[in-house]
C-alpha cells in the first residue's frame, strides 16, 4: 500500500470547536451537529488487513496510518523514514489534542442514516458516504500505530518477501519525504508522491535514480499550479508588513511543521527590511516546541546550504537566532504564559488549517471583527471561503497565498524528459486541464505514450509482465557444466537439476543421485518418488547442407537420389530404397518402412552434420 | 617632427630592432604608428625617412626574421605602410628592395613567425595603408599579394580573416578605381586584370560547396556594395546577381546571416536607388521568401527601412514580419476577427511550423518579431496601413498567454499556452512593444484591453522584478498617450477608475521582499505624480492609498537604491503636496528636516545624491518649505554638503548655489522651466547680494570647490563662478580692487585652499574683496586646462618617446608594479 492519507476536507462540514464556548457560534442559525469530530473517507475495495507493507512518502501522507493498523486487523509493516515518523507523530499529536481538549458530552450518529440525511441542509446533504466518517484516533492508537513503523534511510534497499526490493530516494518536499523504487531483477516501479525541486530546506529530489523505470506512478502534485511558491511568499510578506504597519494584526493558520519552517525564514530576512524588527511573531501549537527543535536536529535530512551549517557549528534554520533575540516566541497553547506575553499588533502563526478546531478559532473570533486585521492561507489543502464560512460576517482582511512546494506541470514535464520512464500512471485528474481552467492546457501531463489515468476505486493492470525470474545454480551444479561454444560468444550447456523454489527465491539443486538398486520392497516405494534421472540425450545444433549430403549418401552406395525442394526446406528422396528425408528448418525426419537397420544408417549420416553437447 | 624628437628616435629605433630588448607593452607601439601618422599627414614622408636614417635601417633590419619579434615585425610592416602611402616615398622603399623583402612571397610569408596572428594581421594593415596609388596596384599584382590575401580570407583568427575581406574590398575598389578613369563602366571583360582575378575569386567562391567559403565571399560583397558606389558596382552585381541566386536552390541555403546583409547593403546603395532595378527587386523578393521565418525578419526589417522600394516588395516584407503575430491571433481569436492587414498572412505553414515547434523556437520568433515591429514603428517610413488594432490585439494576447489568462481555441493555441506560460523573455518583449504602440491612435474597447492586461501584470505575484519594470514603462506611457487623446480635456473617464485599482497593488509592491520591485515602483510613483500630481481625480486617489506614508517609510530602506527612489519620490510628492499627512509623520515640521538628515548622516552615496536633487528642484520650483526661508536652507544644504566626501554631492551642491544665484540675479525667467512660477523677487543691488553671498558661504563654498581634487566638481565651480562673474560685470559701483584691507586675507586663503588646506575658514569675506578676487582669478584659464584630459600632459609624442625608453631597460620592475 502507497501512503495512507487522511482526507479532511470533510470536516469543513462542522462548526468550528471553540475552545471557551462562543455565543455567538452557538447561536449561528442551521443544523448544529453534537458529533464534531469524524474523518476518514474510504472504501472498501480492499480488506485492509491483509496489506502486507505500507510505505510512507511524507508527514502529511500518513495521517489516516492509525485507522489502518489499529482498526483494521492489519498485521503488516509499515516503511518511513525517522523525519516522517517523529513529524508525523507531531501532527497526530497535535490533531488528537486539539480535538481531546474540547470533549463533547454525547455524539450522535443517526443522521448518517442515509434516509436522515437526505432531510438535511447542503451540503451535508450532498456529503457522500457519511456512513464511513470516522471519530477521530487517540494518542494511544498513534503510538501503537507508530510503534509498527519499520525506519529506513535514503538509498537504504529493503527486500520485502524475496519479491521485491523497495527504496526510499529523497523528493526534496519535506524533511524525510521520500518517492520509493519498487523493483524486481528485471522490472522497476518508482512511485513518485510529493517532490519539489525547489530550493527548500530538506535535501533536493534525487532525480537520477528514478531512471530506467518500467513504470512511474506520479502523485502528489502540486494543488495550486497556477500559484508560484515565490510570488506566493512575496505576496505573504507584503500582506504581513501592510497590515502590521497599519497597526493590524496577522493571523496565519498552519500545520505546525513544513512550509512554517521556509515561512520563517523569510521572515528573518524580510523583518528588518520591512522596519518589522519590533513585531512579536507567536507559534502557538501543542508541539510547536517539539517541531522547532527537531527541525533543527535532522541534520543529514536538510539541503546541503543547511547541512554545512551544522559543522560551523550553528543551527541550520535561522529560526533559532528569532528564538533567541526573543523575536519568535512559541507557545502550546493560549492558556498560560501566552496570555502574560500577548502585545499587540503581532503575527500568530497557529493551527488548524480548516479553522475548525485548535487555537486559530479563538484568534478568528478575536480579531474577525476589526478590518485592521489579516487571515493569511497558506496551506493550500482547503478551500478558504469554506473555511471562513461559519465566521462570516467577517471585517478582517483574507488573503490566499497558498504556498505549494510540490511539483507543478512545468516541472513533471522536465522531470518525465530526464527520467523517461516506459509508462507513466497517474491520477486522471492530472490528464487533463482543471475543470474551473479549461483552457491551460499548459496545466496538465503531457508526455509520451500518454500516461494512464486511474480513478478512484479503479483497478489498473500495469503495462508489463514478469516474463524473467532470476535463478541461483548452486556452486557443485555449476562446476559440473561444460559450456560448449556454438557461435563465438555464445556457450551453451544442458542441466539436469531441481529447481527449488522458496520465498520467491529461486535455486537450481544439483539432481539426486540415480536410485540405489532396490535392496527390499519397502525401498522400492520410496525410489519411485524421485524423478527418473536418465542420462539425457545431447541436444543436437547446425544445418544440414542438402548438397554434401547428397554427396555423402552416393559415397555410401545410394543411388536414384532426388531432391525436391518444399515450402519448408527440402525432401531427399532414395527412390530405389522406398525412404524419404525430409530436412526442414528445426527437424529431420527419416521416413522408411520398417528397416529399422537402414533408419539407423541413415540418422548416423546426417549427424555428421550436426553438432552435438 | 621636433628636434627634441629626432634626437631620441635613433636610441628608440635601436632598442626596437634589438631583440634582447623586447618592448612590453602594446599600446606604446600603436601610440607611436599613430604619431607616424599624423607626421606623415602634415610633411613629406621622403623627408623624414632621409632625415631619420634610423627609421630606414630598423626596417631593412627586419629582414632578419630571427633578430625581431613578431610585435616589432608587425609594427614595422604597419609603419612601412604608413610611409609608403605616399607615391615618392613608396618609390624610394622600393629601390632598396624593403617593400618586396616585407610584403613579397619571400618576406615573412616564408617566415616561422608567420604563424603570429599579429603578423598576418600587420601584413594585412600595412599592405592596406599602402595601397593608394598606381605603383601599390602593380606591385601588389606582381609580388602575388592578391593570392595571398585569398588565402588568409579563410584564416583561423577571425581579426585576420575580416581585415582580409577589407583589404580584398580596398584592393578591388582600388584597381577599378584605377582602369576607370575617364571611360563609364566598363563592361566585365574590360576591367583590370587584378579585379578580375578578385571577381572571379569570389564568383568561384560563390558557387563553392563550402559554406565558410561562400560566407567569406558574401561578406566581401557585402562590404564592396556598401563602401563603394561607382557605376561599376551595377555590373559587378548584373555579374555577380546569379551565382547568389544560385545560393537560394540549396537546400538548406548556406550563410543566411551574410546573405541577408549582401541582399541589404544593394538595396540601400545609391547605385540601385532608382526603381528600375527590376531584377534586384525581385531577387530580393525571392530572399524573402526562401529563408524561414527567423532568418527572413532582419531582411524584411531592412526592407522597410529602405528609402526607396518598390511597394509590393514593402507589402511582402511587412507581411513576413507580421506572420508570426497573426499566427498567434489565429490560433487565440475565437471568431474571425475584423478584417485587418494580418489576415492575409496567416496562411503561411513555415511561421506557423517554426513557432509549434519547441519552445525555444517559438520565444525566438516571437521576440525578434516584436523587437522588429518596434524598432519599425516610429519610423517615419513605417508601412501604411499600420495595424494598429490587430497588433495590439496580438500583443494583448502574447502577455494573456504568458500570463495563463488567454482562451486559446484551437490544439496549436493551446501548444502555445503551453510553450508561452511564464515565459519571461516573451512578456518583456511584448511589454517594450506594447509601450511603443502607445503612440499610435486605437480603439476604445482595446485600449481597456490594453489597461486591463497591465493592471493583471502589475498585480501579478508572479511578475518577475524585470517584468514589472516593463510593465510600470509601458503603463507610464499608456497613461501619457490616453491622456493626450484628442477630445479629452485632462484624463480618458477610465483612467480614474484605473488609478484606483492600480493604487491597491502599488502599495502592495512598496511592500515586496524584493528591492528592484520596491525601487521601481517608487519610480513609477514619481513619474506619475509627476504627470498628474495637478490633476483632482489622481489627487484624490493617492491621498486616499496609504502610498504616502509608505514612501515616507521607505526612506529607511535597508537598500541604498530604494531610499535614493524614496527620496526621489518624496521630493516629487511634496512639491505636488501630496506627502503623508502630518499626523502619520513622526516629525511634524515637514520634509526638509528629514530629508536633510539623510544628507548627513546616510552612509551611501545615492540616497544623499537623490537628496540634493530633490532640494534643487524644490529651490528651482519654489517649494513653500524652501520658501519660507530660503537662505537658511541654501546655507545648511551647503555646509553638509561641502563636507560630503561624494563628488557627485558636490557637483550637485554647485547646481543647488547655481540655481540660488540666478534666482537672485534677476535671471530666473531666463529659464525655461521656470515659466509658470511667481515673479521673482525684483534682483538685490548687487552689494547686498554680494553680501549675503558671503553670509551664506556660498562663495566660500565655491572657491574651495574649485580647487576640488574632482576634476567635475572644479569645473562645475568654474563655471559658477563665471557666471558670477559675467552677472557682476556691468556693475562698476563698486571700490577698485587694492583698496580693501582684507584683499590679502582672502588670497591667501585662496592659496592655502589650493595648495591642499581645506579646513580653514574665510574669515568675515568682504563683497569687494571678493569681486576683486573674481576679478583677479583666471577662471578661463581654469576651464581651459580643466577641459583638457588628465593626461595631456604625457600625451605629447616626445614623453611617448621617453617612456618607451625609459621602460625597456627595466621590464621586470615595470611588471611588477602592474600588480
Amino acid at each position: 500500500m502507497l501512503d495512507c492519507g487522511l482526507d479532511m476536507t470533510s470536516t469543513l462540514n462542522f462548526l468550528p470547536l471553540p475552545l471557551v464556548q462562543s455565543p455567538r457560534l452557538s447561536n449561528l442559525p442551521g443544523w448544529s451537529l453534537k458529533d464534531g469530530n469524524a474523518f476518514l473517507d474510504k472504501t472498501e475495495l480492499i480488506d485492509l488487513s491483509t496489506v502486507d507493507v505500507v510505505l510512507i512518502s511524507n508527514y502529511h501522507c500518513m495521517m489516516a496510518l492509525p485507522y489502518i493498523t489499529e482498526r483494521t486487523g492489519f498485521t503488516g509493516t509499515v516503511y518511513a523514514t525517522e523525519p516522517t515518523v517523529q513529524i508525523g507523530r507531531l501532527l497526530m499529536e497535535e490533531l488528537v489534542s486539539f480535538i481531546e481538549r474540547v470533549p463533547k458530552a454525547q455524539s450522535a450518529s443517526l443522521w448518517k442514516n442515509k434516509d436522515t440525511q437526505r432531510l438535511l441542509p447542503p451540503p451535508l446533504k450532498d456529503a457522500v458516504e457519511v456512513s464511513t466518517w470516522r471519530r477521530c484516533y487517540t494518542m494511544q492508537e498513534v503510538n501503537s500505530a507508530l510503534s509498527k513503523v519499520q525506519l529506513v534511510g535514503y538509498s537504504q534497499k529493503t527486500e520485502l518477501f524475496g519479491a521485491v526490493q523497495v527504496t526510499p530516494l529523497s523528493s526534496g518536499y519535506a524533511l524525510g519525504s521520500s518517492n520509493w523504487i519498487i523493483q524486481s531483477h528485471y522490472e522497476k516501479v518508482s512511485y513518485v508522491s510529493g517532490s519539489s525541486l525547489l530550493t527548500t530546506h530538506p535535501q533536493p529530489m534525487d532525480q537520477a535514480s528514478l531512471k530506467n523505470s518500467d513504470v512511474l506512478v506520479l502523485t502528489g502534485l502540486t494543488q495550486i499550479p497556477t500559484a508560484n511558491p515565490d510570488g506566493m511568499v512575496g505576496e505573504f510578506c507584503s500582506n504581513l508588513a501592510l497590515t502590521v504597519r497599519n497597526g493590524g494584526n496577522v493571523l496565519v493558520p498552519c500545520y505546525p511543521s513544513g512550509v512554517i519552517y521556509d515561512l520563517l525564514e523569510c521572515l528573518y530576512q524580510y523583518i528588518d527590511s520591512a522596519g518589522l524588527a519590533s513585531v512579536p511573531f507567536y507559534f502557538i501549537s501543542p508541539v510547536a516546541n517539539s517541531s522547532l527543535e527537531f527541525s533543527q536536529i535532522f541534520a543529514e535530512w536538510l539541503c546541503h546550504n543547511k547541512q554545512s551549517k551544522v559543522y560551523l557549528p550553528e543551527p541550520p534554520f535561522p529560526h533559532a537566532e528569532l528564538i533567541q533575540t526573543n523575536k519568535l516566541k512559541h507557545y502550546p497553547s493560549i492558556h498560560g504564559d501566552f496570555s502574560n506575553d500577548f502585545r499587540q499588533p503581532c503575527v500568530v502563526f497557529t493551527g488548524h488549517p480548516s479553522l475548525r478546531f485548535g487555537d486559530v478559532v479563538h484568534f478568528m473570533e478575536l480579531w474577525g471583527k476589526s478590518s485592521l486585521n489579516t487571515v493569511i492561507f497558506t496551506e493550500p489543502d482547503f478551500s478558504y471561503l469554506e473555511a471562513l464560512a461559519p465566521y462570516q460576517p467577517l471585517a478582517m482582511k483574507c488573503i490566499y497565498c497558498p504556498i505549494d512546494t510540490r511539483l507543478n506541470f512545468m516541472q513533471v514535464s522536465k522531470l518525465l524528459k530526464e527520467v523517461q520512464p516506459l509508462h507513466v500512471v497517474c491520477p486522471e485528474q492530472y490528464t487533463q486541464p482543471p475543470p474551473a481552467q479549461s483552457h491551460r492546457m499548459d496545466l496538465m501531463i503531457d508526455c509520451q505514450p500518454p500516461a494512464m489515468a486511474y480513478r478512484r476505486a479503479e483497478v489498473l493492470a500495469l503495462p508489463f509482465k514478469r516474463r524473467y525470474e532470476k535463478i541461483e545454480i548452486m556452486p557443485e551444479l555449476a562446476d559440473s557444466l561444460v559450456p560448449m561454444e556454438i557461435k563465438p560468444g555464445i556457450s551453451l550447456a544442458t542441466v539436469s537439476a531441481v529447481l527449488h523454489t522458496k520465498d520467491n527465491k529461486h535455486v537450481l539443486q544439483p539432481p539426486p543421485r540415480p536410485a540405489q538398486p532396490p535392496s527390499s520392497k519397502k525401498r522400492k516405494r520410496v525410489s519411485e518418488d524421485v524423478p527418473d534421472c536418465k542420462v539425457p540425450k545431447p541436444l543436437l545444433s547446425g544445418s544440414i547442407p542438402v548438397d554434401q549430403l547428397v554427396q555423402t549418401l552416393e559415397k555410401h552406395g545410394f543411388s536414384d537420389i532426388k531432391v525436391e525442394d518444399t515450402a519448408k526446406g527440402h525432401i531427399v528422396l532414395l527412390q530405389e530404397a522406398e525412404t524419404l528425408i525430409q530436412i526442414e528448418e528445426d527437424s529431420t525426419h527419416i521416413i522408411c518402412d520398417n528397416d529399422e537397420m537402414l533408419r539407423v544408417r541413415l540418422r548416423d549420416l546426417v549427424l555428421k552434420f550436426l553438432q552435438k553437447f | 617632427m621636433d628636434p627634441e624628437c629626432s634626437q631620441l628616435l635613433p636610441a628608440l629605433c635601436a632598442v626596437l630592432a634589438d631583440p634582447r630588448q623586447p618592448v612590453v607593452d602594446d599600446t606604446c607601439l600603436e601610440k607611436l604608428l599613430d604619431w607616424f601618422k599624423t607626421l606623415t599627414e602634415a610633411e613629406s614622408g621622403l623627408q623624414l625617412l632621409q632625415e631619420n636614417a634610423c627609421l630606414v635601417e630598423l626596417l631593412s633590419h627586419v629582414r632578419r626574421p630571427q633578430d625581431v619579434s613578431p610585435r616589432v615585425l608587425s609594427f614595422s610592416m604597419r609603419l612601412t605602410g604608413i610611409f609608403a602611402t605616399q607615391e615618392d616615398c613608396f618609390q624610394y622603399l622600393q629601390q632598396g628592395e624593403l617593400l618586396l623583402r616585407l610584403f613579397g612571397e619571400a618576406g615573412p610569408l616564408s617566415w616561422a613567425a608567420w604563424n603570429i596572428p599579429t603578423v598576418r594581421s600587420g601584413w594585412i594593415q600595412g599592405m592596406h595603408t599602402l595601397a593608394q596609388h598606381p605603383s601599390a596596384l602593380c606591385f601588389l599584382s606582381d609580388s602575388g599579394a592578391v593570392d595571398t590575401i585569398f588565402s588568409l580570407q579563410e584564416d583561423p583568427s577571425l581579426f585576420v580573416a575580416s581585415a582580409a575581406n577589407q583589404l580584398l574590398v580596398h584592393v578591388l575598389a582600388l584597381s577599378m578605381q584605377d582602369g576607370t578613369v575617364g571611360s563609364h563602366s566598363p563592361q566585365g571583360g574590360a576591367w583590370p586584370t587584378c579585379a578580375q582575378k578578385i571577381v572571379g575569386h569570389v564568383e568561384e567562391s560563390l558557387r563553392s560547396p563550402a559554406a565558410s567559403q561562400v560566407t567569406q565571399a558574401l561578406n566581401v560583397l557585402t562590404t564592396t556594395f556598401s563602401r563603394c558606389h561607382s557605376p561599376w558596382t551595377e555590373v559587378l552585381w548584373g555579374q555577380l546577381s546569379p551565382a547568389v541566386a544560385g545560393l537560394l536552390e540549396r537546400e538548406p541555403i548556406p550563410a543566411t546571416h551574410s546573405l541577408v546583409d549582401l541582399v541589404l547593403s544593394v538595396a540601400r546603395s545609391p547605385v540601385f536607388s532608382s526603381m528600375d532595378h527590376r531584377s534586384l527587386w525581385k531577387m530580393v523578393g525571392q530572399t524573402l521568401g526562401h529563408l524561414s521565418p527567423v532568418q527572413a525578419g532582419p531582411l524584411a526589417l531592412g526592407i522597410l527601412k529602405l528609402q526607396h522600394c518598390p511597394q509590393q516588395l514593402k507589402t511582402q516584407a511587412f507581411g513576413v514580419l507580421l506572420q508570426p503575430l497573426a499566427c498567434v491571433l489565429k490560433a487565440t481569436v475565437e471568431a474571425p476577427g475584423p478584417p485587418g492587414l494580418l489576415d492575409g498572412t496567416a496562411g503561411s505553414s513555415m511561421s506557423v511550423d517554426t513557432l509549434l515547434s519547441s519552445k525555444s523556437a517559438c520565444v525566438g520568433l516571437l521576440c525578434q518579431t516584436l523587437a522588429h515591429l518596434e524598432e519599425l514603428q516610429p519610423l517615419p517610413q513605417h508601412p501604411l496601413p499600420w495595424p494598429q488594432g490587430p497588433l495590439l490585439g496580438a500583443s494583448v494576447t502574447l502577455l494573456q498567454l504568458c500570463g495563463g489568462s488567454a482562451t486559446p481555441s484551437s490544439s496549436a493555441g493551446g501548444r502555445l499556452c503551453v510553450m508561452l506560460a511564464g515565459c519571461v523573455r516573451v512578456q518583456r518583449a511584448a511589454l517594450d512593444f506594447l509601450g511603443t504602440l502607445s503612440q499610435g491612435t486605437s480603439p476604445q474597447e482595446l485600449v481597456s484591453q490594453v489597461f486591463a492586461v497591465l493592471l493583471e501584470y502589475l498585480e501579478s505575484p508572479d511578475s518577475s522584478p524585470t517584468v514589472l519594470k516593463k510593465a510600470f514603462q509601458a503603463t507610464l506611457q499608456w497613461l501619457l498617450s490616453s491622456s493626450k487623446a484628442p477630445g479629452c480635456s485632462e484624463l480618458s473617464p477610465h483612467i480614474p477608475l484605473f488609478f484606483a485599482e492600480l493604487f491597491p497593488a502599488l502599495r502592495k509592491r512598496l511592500c515586496s521582499p524584493s528591492w528592484e520591485v520596491r525601487d521601481s515602483t517608487l519610480e513609477f510613483l514619481t513619474h506619475l505624480s509627476r504627470h498628474w500630481g495637478g490633476q483632482a481625480d489622481f489627487r484624490q486617489a493617492l491621498l486616499a492609498s496609504e502610498l504616502p506614508v509608505l514612501v515616507q517609510q521607505l526612506l529607511q530602506d535597508p537598500e541604498s537604491y530604494v531610499r535614493a527612489s524614496a527620496v526621489t519620490a518624496m521630493g516629487q510628492l511634496s512639491s505636488r503636496r501630496l506627502q503623508a499627512r502630518p499626523e502619520h509623520l513622526e516629525a511634524q515640521q515637514g520634509p526638509v528636516p528629514e530629508l536633510l538628515h539623510i544628507l548627513s548622516s546616510d552612509s551611501e552615496g545615492f540616497p544623499r545624491r537623490a537628496v540634493v536633487q530633490v532640494f534643487t528642484e524644490w529651490l528651482r520650483d519654489g517649494h513653500a518649505d524652501v520658501a519660507r526661508d530660503t537662505k537658511l536652507f541654501v546655507t545648511t544644504v551647503l555646509q553638509v554638503v561641502s563636507q560630503d566626501l561624494d563628488w557627485e554631492v558636490r557637483v550637485q551642491g554647485l547646481e543647488l548655489a547655481q540655481v540660488f544665484l540666478a534666482q537672485n540675479l534677476g535671471c530666473a525667467g531666463h529659464c525655461p522651466y521656470a515659466m509658470g512660477l511667481p515673479e521673482p523677487a525684483p534682483p538685490s543691488p548687487l552689494p547686498e547680494l554680494l553680501r549675503t553671498l558671503g553670509q551664506l558661504r556660498l562663495l566660500e563654498f565655491a572657491f574651495r570647490a574649485l580647487f576640488d581634487c574632482d576634476r567635475p566638481v572644479a569645473q562645475k565651480a568654474c563655471d559658477l563662478l563665471l557666471f558670477l562673474r559675467d552677472k557682476t560685470a556691468p556693475c562698476g559701483g563698486l571700490q577698485e580692487p587694492g583698496g580693501s584691507p582684507n584683499l590679502a586675507a582672502v588670497e591667501a586663503s585662496l592659496q592655502r585652499w589650493q595648495a591642499g588646506e581645506q579646513g580653514r575658514p574665510l574669515e568675515d569675506p568682504e563683497p569687494e574683496a571678493m569681486l576683486a578676487i573674481l576679478r583677479s582669478v583666471d577662471l578661463e584659464g581654469l576651464r581651459s586646462r580643466l577641459a583638457e584630459s588628465s593626461d595631456h600632459v604625457e600625451k605629447s609624442p616626445l614623453s611617448l618617446l621617453q617612456d618607451m625608453l625609459a621602460t625597456v631597460g627595466v621590464p621586470e620592475d615595470n611588471e611588477a608594479d602592474c600588480y
